[in-house]
């Protein structure tokens, strides 16, 4: 390059022969400037005029977040108003997809301030895959103020940390009434593409998973709102715009009674096996149990694995409601069923049998637990001979007795409005046809008469169906929430979700209904020699049939799937009073031995019942001598009606019965009588 | 002959556009910074506009020809700096560019090699003048400007290598090159762009990550096309008002990246609307015009080089960074002259129009 020094005058140089640059040149210099200039306006117009509407709503979009204001659940109340379920605050941390810059680099840090390992973070985005990428992740429910706090302060950090202020739900302890009231939980993939009621929801909503939280879950649930604030680009709120306030849910008051269902619980504590106590009246029930049972807080935040493991290993199913979902031979329980058909069909009346430890039938023998004697229908309840029921079963036929069984539900759900009933199994010439594709032999009938063989049944079903008899016939759908607490469309759904034998009336003479009744009187009377002799209360008019199911005859075994536990299951169905009864009470204690023990499980809950009844009114009747004057179906249902009459005649006023004890404080602790002492 | 520069001279118009945008960029990085770490950085900037009117004065009092003689020795020693910078710079964000002079000063050559870069063309072209270009003389200007941007290139800070680019072409353009040599360059360059786009080894991960965005903002509004993504909604939210200063919910929320240094005119736009943004391109393209005529009545065709040579810069970055801001460019990270926040900026901006008012002053020497 020629590095030749300019002149000092500011003369040109010797190799300059122009001095200028072409004028042209410049002036198109300057015409491309101002071409690139006015590119630039019109690019300006593009986004300021011609976009301007839609760029506004993305700036708004940026900066204005919806945090959902999440609708506290309703709240869960016994019948007299009692606190079952209750909700309390509880923080919850989101994963916000959208403000992760670098999930890698960040996520051991999280797992480290929230306590929790990085692989169960990466679980829940799995889980959370298909969701918009807008939806937040609830990554830990139930944060610590520690975990909170770790959350404010790397706000710049990990702006893709949310907490999220939530009502959570708060069960009863040690799983009291769990079964019944089942339990929330995120709703699953599967119900989320396989049922078309939870179209609606999201991934990571909460939904009832079981109970009384999954039927009534639409009315629980209530609405979420929201509210507006304004964020800046780190997700911290600098401001807020408006809100939708959330709708509560609606709180239910359930027909369960806290004493009688206490009672229940405590009977049932250590055992296995479930009670159901229900007002024969209206079918709301009082009472339901189930044991083993678990922890539905536990379920409602992080379930643990190893509590999860601990219910799956455990061989009595704790997640099983036993009251409507055990379906076992109902053993001597069934007797009444068969009473019923034997005295509608006009043959128990004349029905005289020689017992003599059992009989021969269809050149088998069949035997009895002991030698009763002549036994006729009267003694046959109480006795619980086995022998009087062979001969009536042979009588009568497989087909008539699954006539009347039918009848009183059994085979058929209840109905209940609980998830997840099951209907059991009532043996015919039909079924058996259907289901094995055998011919039915006429000898089968006659285990079928004590209740065993392949029929199958739940305590609700042998509540209700015994409840019915004794109420003349009226069958009633069971409940566990007050229809009127429901609005008509809800309940229709639950009526349609939930089908069964609903409320019905079935056939049954006067005659035959005090027959029945008395006879199940004497089965609790000591005097009578009757088999729940030992749950005899005096001063309540208690009856009701024992059931000693043998679990190991027939395809009950596999059935059960218990084969190594050989004890038979204890069952009792009994009343209070024993006509028009005001409860009525099914127990079943699986491996329970003999069906007395449960006769005095029963007894404790009818007794915790009636006492309270008593207290309540100040005004105690003992047990007159029944006679049938209210005609079958003519029973007042009105829920709100205090339930202890015992039949009287009808508009008889309460005030003007006597009263042999003293008047009670009503808020006294209401303690389960003890079982009367024991006389076998 | 001879005559005394006098400040009579001087383009008191052109100084008055420059301190009005100067006054806007001040306000608009005082807004921009106000809820942020960066408060204060106004502050900072009219330390730097103050010291670049000062260095703007001093510069117009050496005569530009000295500049222009001493352009070779300035040219070597610019090479050196971009070297030591490679070797001994402090590394940024994966880039070296900076040296330290310690007590908090840092040196970034690449800037001033701008300036440099700028003399060194005129000076070139000067000599050439007059006779028809061979392709040995566009091959050395290639080689002039080439070897700078290689190292700039290799720092690696991509937007100021490209801001190289200009002078060269307005040098190129004005030194007489043909339509044919043109054609023939232009086709060579897009033969060896495409193959190197093809090979890919060119681009560093998040140029070519910058480029996809740039086509597309919408694949990644997280990753690369965020800035163009945010700085779209910035302007056109702004619509004809804008929202007012203070008031760009883009720029005040922190979803503008930058909103004070390569996105400044997009958190302008915000703010102050389609109005206001053309008023603002208004005043570049009064100073851009105000500069050619200057250009024009040079008294020597060095003078008239240098000038085209700022003008070229200059509309470069405005063309490059407005259109990044609208979505018309890739993201380069090149400031927007005399808006922008920054130190090494105003300085080469001031310093390159003190070399216009001194060419300007001795326009009447011959």
């Amino acid at each position: 390059m020629d590095l030749a020094p300019n002149n000092e005058s500011g003369s040109t140089g010797p190799l300059n022969r122009e001095e200028k640059l072409s004028p042209a040149k410049l002036t198109l210099a300057q015409y491309i400037v101002a071409l690139i200039l006015v590119v630039l306006v019109a690019g300006l117009w593009r986004l300021q005029i011609v976009g301007a509407d839609g760029y506004r709503v993305l700036a708004e979009a940026n900066r204005i977040r919806k945090v959902p204001v999440l609708a506290p659940r309703g709240r869960l109340f016994d019948r007299d108003g009692r606190l079952l379920v209750d909700n309390y605050p509880s923080v919850t941390c989101y994963l916000l997809r959208e403000q992760i810059k670098d999930l890698g680099t960040d996520l051991p840090y999280i797992a480290q301030g929230l306590h929790i390992s990085v692989d169960q973070i990466n679980a829940t985005l799995k889980r959370f895959q298909t969701a918009p990428k807008y939806q937040p992740i609830p990554i830990k429910q139930d944060i610590t103020p520690d975990e909170q706090a770790f959350i404010e302060a790397h706000r710049n950090e990990l702006p893709e940390l949310e907490t999220l202020d939530e009502q959570r739900r708060l069960y009863p302890r040690d799983g009291f009434a769990a079964h019944m009231i089942g339990y929330v939980g995120e709703v699953s993939e599967q119900m989320l593409n396989n049922d078309s009621r939870y179209s609606f929801y999201q991934p990571g909503d909460v939904v009832g998973r079981s109970g009384v939280e999954q039927t009534y879950d639409a009315l629980l649930r209530g609405t979420d709102g929201s509210r507006d604030v304004i964020v800046n680009s780190h997700g911290k709120e600098v401001g807020h715009l408006g809100q939708t306030l959330a709708i509560p849910g609606q709180d239910l008051r359930l027909t369960i009674d806290l004493d009688v269902q206490m009672a229940a619980e405590k009977a049932l504590e250590g055992k296995t096996g479930a009670i159901v106590a229900m007002d024969p009246h209206t079918g709301e029930i009082l009472a339901l149990a189930s044991r083993p049972t678990f922890d539905p807080n536990q379920f409602s935040v992080r379930l643990t694995r190893s509590y999860w493991n601990e219910i799956l290993s455990n061989p009595d199913h704790p997640l099983l409601n036993k009251a409507i979902q055990a379906q076992l031979a109902p053993g001597s329980t069934f007797k009444i069923i068969m009473s019923v058909a034997g005295l509608q069909e006009g043959i128990a009346q004349t029905m005289h049998v020689p017992c003599n430890h059992g009989g021969t039938f269809y050149g088998h023998y069949f035997a009895c637990d002991r030698n009763h004697g002549m036994v006729d229908i009267n003694s046959a309840i109480p006795y619980s001979c086995d022998t009087f029921y062979y001969t009536l079963a042979s009588r009568l036929g497989i087909d008539t007795i699954a006539r009347y069984a039918t009848s009183l539900g059994f085979s058929q759900k209840t109905g209940v409005d609980l998830p997840d009933e099951v209907a059991g199994t009532m043996p015919s010439t039909a079924w058996k046809l259907k289901t094995q594709h055998e011919k039915w032999y006429a000898g089968e009938v006659i285990s079928v008469g004590i209740g065993q063989g392949a029929i199958t049944a739940t305590p609700l079903q042998l509540a209700r169906a015994v409840g019915g008899i004794a109420s003349g016939g009226v069958l009633r759908r069971p409940h566990i929430v007050f229809p009127n607490e429901v609005p008509a469309d809800v309940l229709q759904a639950v009526h349609e979700s939930f089908p069964g034998s609903g409320e019905k009336t079935i056939p049954l003479s006067p005659e035959n209904w005090q027959i029945i009744t008395d006879a199940m009187a004497n089965a609790t009377n000591p005097a009578a020699g009757g088999t729940a002799s030992i749950a005899h209360m005096e001063g309540i008019d208690f009856a009701g049939k024992t059931g000693t199911a043998q679990v190991m005859s027939h395809d009950a075994l596999a059935r059960s799937g218990k084969g190594h536990k050989t004890v038979p299951n204890a069952w009792f169905v009994g009343m209070a009073p024993r006509r028009n009864p005001d409860i009525v009470v099914a127990v079943l204690w699986e491996n329970g031995d003999w069906g007395k023990y449960s006769a005095l499980i029963g007894a404790q809950v009818v007794d915790t019942f009636v006492e309270k009844q008593r207290k309540r009114q100040n005004n105690i009747r003992i047990a007159e001598a029944p006679k049938p004057t209210a005609l079958p179906g003519t029973q007042p249902s009105d829920p709100a009606q205090a339930p202890t009459q015992t039949p009287t005649q009808p508009g008889t006023p309460i005030s003007a019965l006597p009263a042999n004890q003293p008047a009670m404080p009503r808020r006294s602790p209401a303690t389960p009588a003890g079982p009367r002492p024991a006389s076998d | 002959m001879f005559r005394f520069s006098r400040y009579r001279d001087f383009d008191w118009v052109l100084l008055g556009f420059v301190l009005l945008l100067s006054l806007l960029s001040v306000l608009e990085i005082k807004s921009a910074t106000l809820h942020t770490k960066f408060h204060g950085f106004e502050q900072k900037q009219i330390i730097f506009l103050l010291t670049g009117l000062v260095l703007m004065f001093l510069m117009s009092l050496i005569d530009y020809h000295r500049l222009v003689d001493i352009a070779p020795y300035a040219y070597g020693i610019s090479i050196v700096a971009l070297i030591a910078v490679k070797l001994v710079g402090s590394k940024v964000l994966g880039a070296r560019r900076w040296i330290n002079l310690g007590g908090g000063v840092h040196f970034q050559p690449s800037e001033w090699v701008k300036l440099v870069l700028i003399l060194a063309i005129a000076r070139y072209f000067w000599r050439l003048a007059g006779k028809e270009l061979t392709w040995p003389d566009i091959g050395k200007a290639f080689a002039l400007v080439g070897v700078p941007m290689a190292l700039v290139l290799i720092q690696p800070d991509l937007g100021t290598t490209l801001t190289y680019l200009p002078i060269l072409i307005m040098g190129l353009f004005l030194g007489g090159l043909r339509i044919k040599q043109t054609a023939i360059i232009l086709l060579v360059l897009v033969m060896v762009g495409g193959i190197a786009w093809k090979s890919g080894k060119r681009l560093k991960p998040y140029q070519q990550a910058r480029i996809n965005a740039f086509l597309d903002p919408d694949t990644d509004p997280k990753g690369s096309g965020y800035q163009i993504r945010q700085s779209l909604i910035a302007v056109g939210s702004g619509g004809i008002w804008g929202k007012g200063t203070n008031q760009g919910t883009q720029t005040q929320g922190d979803f503008l990246p930058i909103p004070y240094t390569d996105f400044i005119f997009a958190a302008f736009c915000e703010e102050h609307g389609f109005v206001g943004a053309v008023g603002v391109l208004l005043l570049y393209l009064l100073i851009l015009m105000r500069l050619i005529q200057n250009a024009q009545t040079a008294s020597d065709l060095p003078g008239a080089f240098i000038i085209m040579g700022v003008v070229a810069v200059i509309v470069f970055q405005i063309a490059v960074n407005v259109g990044m801001v609208l979505g018309l460019m890739p993201v380069t990270g090149i400031p927007l002259p005399l808006l922008s926040y920054g130190g090494s900026s105003v300085l080469f901006t001031f310093l390159a129009l003190g070399i216009v008012m001194n060419i300007r002053m001795r326009r009447f020497v011959n």
